[in-house]
């Protein structure tokens, strides 16, 4: 289980204090999801960072009782100088792992050939996104954090990490931010909408969705 | 119990994840690699007492200027070493705060446990080829130069700490460090004896709590050549002022990390 209770997370800026998530509470089971639906800078991404230990909420605080995953195919802590096997070695160490069993499967998943032995900097964007996915279904999680954003590349990626993800980890739970409501339609049970910073939830995707179409109407942006 | 015990055990795993990553990421895996980590303080060492000793310093203590040199400049690498690789270490290795596990404080450990243990290889690596050579003879109380060495650590630890945390919160806190670390490497204690000074910037320059870090290691190495000058409980009380204040600066950077 995972539970959010009166999140709020403000950030300081140069015209004050701005307030990106207000109050926030939501709650998971383990084995279910959420797709969490909101337009750019309605704060999902601050959400995911939240989740996974990144940032502090500013109030409020976040329950685990289930082991969270880093958000998925978050090649961020890539450095430059590893390749993408001492990258896979790193995690292992980190979530206490043995790495030997699993060098075989991110080698094969990533398809990165010998540059899975050179370092990091030598790779493509394709190459970097193929390993952090790898990397990401390499250590079990019960709960997943996916940002649709952060998972980038061309359509046969996407059915792999589909299969790999959603059917072959069916089990876990997972909490899915996209402002894409096809997709959140597509692989969740439920749906929340945030808008304005707070977190609206919705017995069904489609009550979601309607109401995330409402609040759609474009609106001056305020600077 | 159980859970401090295998919090522990979570932590010491993710300090020893951090610290391979961070040794391929800065020395990489060519020629010396991870000996780099110990052979960059000893060729600092090494240029230092070799200048000393060209420059014909004469101290009249009957000491050789490359154990003074050893002694004096080890201990300055140590913290000034530790606190420069802190500053913005947060900041640098934000993106590794997705791991749930892994929290700034164990960044900024990781790196001041490679620098101490990089300055302690130099120094002991110096001191048993010199003496190999017969050029210095082996610490007179082997004992008391391991425990100054120990206390010297631990201030190294709540002065990297405590700027490396700082250092989070503004751009300023690195750029006073750099000057103010020059600075004090003449006053730390590396290249004087507290006996050979008048009387009023002596007392003085005891404020600096390395100062008798240094001396007391110089008396356990040299033995009771000159009267040494040291109060290691205002160091201790020092070092955990440092260290307090660093762990709650820790607190304070962790609320305001932004990452990507």
């Amino acid at each position: 289980m995972i539970e959010i209770q009166n999140l709020s997370k403000t950030y300081r800026t140069r015209l004050g204090e701005r307030t990106v998530l207000d109050r926030v509470n939501l709650r998971l089971e383990r084995g279910r999801n959420v797709g969490i639906l909101g337009c750019n800078g309605a704060g999902k991404s601050t959400l995911i960072r939240m989740l996974s230990g990144a940032e502090r909420p500013t109030s409020g605080r976040i329950i685990r009782n289930m082991s969270v995953s880093w958000p998925l195919a978050f090649g961020g802590a890539f450095h430059t100088h590893l390749t993408g096997l001492d990258n896979l070695k790193f995690v292992c160490r980190v979530y206490g792992v043995d790495y030997k069993p699993l060098v075989s499967y991110v080698e094969e998943f990533s398809e990165l050939g010998v540059y899975f032995r050179e370092p990091v900097s030598h790779y493509s964007h394709g190459m970097l996104s193929r390993l952090a996915f790898a990397l990401s279904m390499a250590i079990e999680f019960d709960c997943f954090l996916i940002d649709e954003a952060m998972v980038v590349g061309d359509v046969r990626f996407h059915e792999r990490c589909h299969v790999e993800l959603f059917q072959k980890r069916r089990d876990r739970a997972f909490i899915l931010v996209s402002h894409d409501a096809s997709v959140i339609k597509l692989y969740c049970e439920r749906a929340c909408v945030l808008h304005q910073g707070r977190l609206h939830e919705f017995e069904t995707v489609d009550e979601a969705y309607a109401f995330y179409d409402e609040q759609m109407v474009p609106v001056p942006i305020e600077v | 119990m159980q859970s401090l015990r295998r919090s522990l055990e979570i932590q010491g795993r993710v300090l020893w994840a951090l610290m391979l990553r961070e040794v391929i990421t800065r020395f990489g895996r060519h020629n010396l690699g991870a000996l780099w980590l110990v052979a960059e303080p000893m060729i600092f060492t090494l240029g230092v007492a070799g200048v000393w000793t060209a420059a014909g310093l004469r101290h009249g203590a009957g000491i050789p200027m490359v154990a003074f040199a050893i002694t004096g400049y080890s201990s300055v690498l140590m913290w000034r070493n530790s606190v420069s690789h802190c500053s913005h270490a947060i900041h640098h290795n934000i993106s590794l705060l997705f791991h749930r596990n892994v929290k700034s404080i164990d960044v900024l450990l990781t790196r001041i446990g490679l620098e101490v243990a990089g300055a302690t290889g130099s120094f002991a690596v110096l001191t048993v080829f010199f003496a190999s050579i017969e050029w210095i003879t082996l610490p007179v109380d082997p004992l008391q130069v391991i425990g100054g060495w120990l206390m010297l650590s631990w201030f190294a630890t709540g002065l990297a700490l405590t700027v490396g945390s700082a250092s989070a919160f503004s751009p300023v806190v690195e750029r006073i460090w750099h000057p103010t670390a020059y600075l004090l490497f003449p006053l730390s204690g590396a290249a004087y004896m507290s006996d050979w000074l008048p009387l009023p910037l002596r007392s003085a320059l005891l404020w600096l709590p390395m100062v008798h870090a240094v001396e007391f290691i110089r008396e356990g190495y040299f033995g009771p050549v000159v009267h040494f000058h040291y109060d290691m409980a205002y160091m201790a009380i020092c070092n955990s002022v440092l260290t307090l204040s660093g762990l709650a600066l820790v607190r304070l950077a962790d609320a305001r990390i932004e990452a990507e």
